[in-house]
């Protein structure tokens, strides 16, 4: 907070900050594990699992291969279980 | 002598002990590094992980760990008189509470984040693990029969309060889920949340019919209803059930669906309580009319006070907090200072306020003394003297007393009912992780694990038959409360003089509050199981307390031969667990 331009708008914005850090976290938590299915789905036939939409969900990888390697890992996966994915 | 002078010395000491006190632990023994790479840095990963700036942490630290603890207890323990109590929360939080805060959070941040129960089995053993484990068990256990108690004795002390925290559930689902699919102002959304609930406070204050009133339901005190029970008792019965149901329903639905709205709107509460509280004294002056010791207790105040007062003086609760969530989000390792240290100030300042509230409230030390005849009727009705006390402190400000009292029972309320939330959550976990950890599959299930923490803690708020019948077992459970809170600590603390011996460090202000906490602790304890519970002489036996009083005493004694052993042993190579 700039000391120099107090302001109460920025000391609403401040508390509000102080009260909501832990909603964001659960917020992001929840919306990580939706991810986290997403990205299973995504990947479902490279593991082995059978999916009837991998011919569309194979446009997405892409858009999610920058996630991959946090998911991996977060997965129990120390090294990516990918072989045509070699993110680490 | 008039009680703003008691707050003015209250904030004069807690002054001396961050400026001096906490910035002597900074500098000479927790030796924070500006440079320190801190686990919300380098494990950053935007849920759990956060850089967040110190006063947001802070704020949010505070508000997770202040609750009604701070409240019950300090109403309880001005039964000795109130220079005991406030000595004993001015001096803890300075050197007990900031120092365990604070290490807590340093020694986390040092060992990656993790929770203080992980630390143990890595300084200790799993042997320590499985402890720790079992002593957050028994403690969440009297959190939730002592709060169930809480709420019930208010819902039927209070009636007109009853609404307006019902009220507040559907509210919070309303702000958990317009934040979470739309992206609403939360701050908003919560003013305007807590507005309703106070105007219902106003408007049930003055309309009967808006009051939930089931002893007067029942015919009012002394009438009989089923089984031979009094209205009270039934009262109870009913009350602890429909909490026990709500309870289940609210700790099996995710956080974000009512809990952490609801928190938000609880900390609203905290800001508004403290505020007309502090402002109310001001306002009033009020003169203090209870007596500055009592020679006549029934019960003597060594070493029952340390336990009796565990959060507002020391709380082991707090270094779940501080390991739990804080110690990720610390963006700089000179923040622990102000986020561990002044966090436990904050606390400490509701507890002051509380016994403030409490000694100034009765017109003459004879009407005091009246009140607080015996130990068990401070225990049984400090919470209601607290709650009328502050509602004189707030007509200060202009708040018609009746309206003052319903808003601070539904303050009380809110933070308890959020704290049993949490801690059916949290020993719902704890089932699961032990059910794991001993191959009884059905118990990591979440409902199974659920109806054992709820069955198990209703059954301990109803089971002992006290003074009040149904419900006694809430406040005759807060000494053992105190005892398993002060326990903790005791660990957190042990852990924290073994890391500062490992790193070649003085650890003097650590040891010390370690060993005077766990030597009154276990003089508690020792006093209660043998000499109360146990049926020796000429009390009678009540083997419920005396169970759960053997229990905690034997983790006792084995948390002290752990640290005289590990303290004894050669100093490790310093190994500071940097990530």
């Amino acid at each position: 907070m700039d000391k120099r331009n107090f302001s109460i708008k920025k000391l609403l914005q401040l508390y509000d900050e102080m009260l909501s850090v832990q909603h964001r976290t659960e917020i992001a938590r929840e919306i990580r594990n939706e991810d986290d299915l997403f990205m299973l789905l995504l990947y479902s036939e490279m593991l082995g699992i059978p999916n009837p939409a991998s011919f569309y969900t194979l446009e997405l990888y892409p858009y999610v291969i920058e996630k991959f390697h946090d998911w991996h890992l977060r997965m129990g996966m120390e090294k990516s279980p990918l072989d045509g994915i070699r993110c680490c | 002598m008039s009680g703003i002078w008691l707050a003015v010395a209250g904030m004069i000491v807690f002054t001396f002990g961050y400026r001096l006190y906490s910035k002597f632990l900074a500098e000479k023994i927790y030796k924070l590094d500006a440079t320190y790479v801190t686990p919300a840095h380098k494990l950053q990963d935007g849920v759990d992980y956060v850089p967040t700036n110190k006063f947001v942490l802070w704020g949010h630290h505070y508000t997770s760990v202040a609750g009604a603890a701070p409240i019950v207890g300090p109403a309880i323990a001005v039964y000795w008189g109130w220079l005991p109590a406030v000595l004993w929360v001015l001096l803890g939080t300075v050197f007990a509470a900031g120092v365990h805060d604070f290490g807590t959070l340093v020694v986390s941040v040092r060992n990656k984040g993790q929770s203080i129960g992980t630390i143990a089995d890595k300084l200790i053993g799993q042997r320590a693990k499985i402890l720790f484990l079992f002593i957050i068990l028994l403690l969440v256990l009297m959190v939730n029969a002592v709060f169930a108690w809480v709420i019930a004795n208010l819902f039927i002390s209070f009636p007109a309060s009853v609404l307006s925290v019902f009220i507040q559930i559907p509210l919070a689902i309303y702000i958990g889920y317009t934040v979470y699919k739309k992206k609403g102002n939360m701050l908003l959304l919560s003013v305007v949340a807590l507005a309703v609930m106070y105007g219902t406070a106003v408007l049930a204050s003055y309309v009967p019919f808006l009051q939930i009133d089931l002893v007067s339901y029942f015919g009012g005190e002394g009438s009989s209803t089923l089984f031979g029970m009094s209205a009270t008792s039934m009262a109870f019965l009913i009350w602890i059930a429909i909490l026990m149901v709500y309870v289940y329903i609210a700790s099996t639905l995710p956080v974000w669906k009512l809990l952490q709205p609801r928190d938000y709107i609880n900390s609203h509460q905290l800001v508004v309580g403290l505020l007309i509280l502090y402002l109310g004294l001001v306002f009033t002056n009020p003169t203090i009319t209870a007596p500055v010791t009592n020679g006549n207790a029934d019960i003597s105040w060594f070493p029952l006070l340390f336990i009796t007062i565990a959060c507002g003086a020391i709380s082991g609760f707090h270094g779940l907090v501080s390991s739990g969530t804080s110690s990720k989000q610390l963006n700089n390792e000179k923040d622990a200072r102000f986020v561990g240290y002044f966090g436990a100030v904050g606390e400490g300042t509701l507890a002051l306020i509380t016994i403030i509230a409490v000694i100034t409230f009765f017109p003459t030390a004879g009407e005091f003394t009246a009140t607080y005849s015996s130990f068990a009727s401070a225990s049984s009705s400090g919470l209601n003297v607290f709650v009328q006390g502050a509602s004189v402190l707030a007509a200060g400000l202009g708040i018609p007393v009746q309206v003052a009292s319903t808003i601070v029972s539904i303050i009380i309320v809110s933070f308890a009912a959020t704290t049993l939330d949490s801690s059916v959550r949290l020993m719902r976990y704890i089932i699961a992780e032990l059910g794991s950890e001993y191959n009884l599959s059905p118990l990591t299930k979440t409902h199974v694990a659920t109806t054992v923490a709820v069955l198990s803690s209703a059954a301990l708020t109803l089971i002992p038959q006290g003074p009040k019948g149904f419900g006694s077992g809430g406040y005759l459970l807060w000494p053992l409360f105190g005892t398993s809170n002060q326990l903790l600590a005791g660990i957190s603390l042990l852990l924290i003089s073994i890391w500062l011996k490992n790193q070649g460090r003085n650890y003097l202000p650590t040891i010390i509050p370690m060993a005077f906490l766990m030597f009154m602790t276990m003089w508690a304890l020792i006093k209660q199981v043998v000499l109360e519970w146990s049926g020796v002489g000429a009390q009678d036996a009540n083997w419920l307390l005396f169970i759960f009083g053997a229990i905690i005493l034997m983790f006792a004694l084995w948390i002290t031969f752990t640290a005289i052993s590990t303290l004894s042993k050669k100093t490790q190579q310093p190994s500071d667990l940097s990530v």
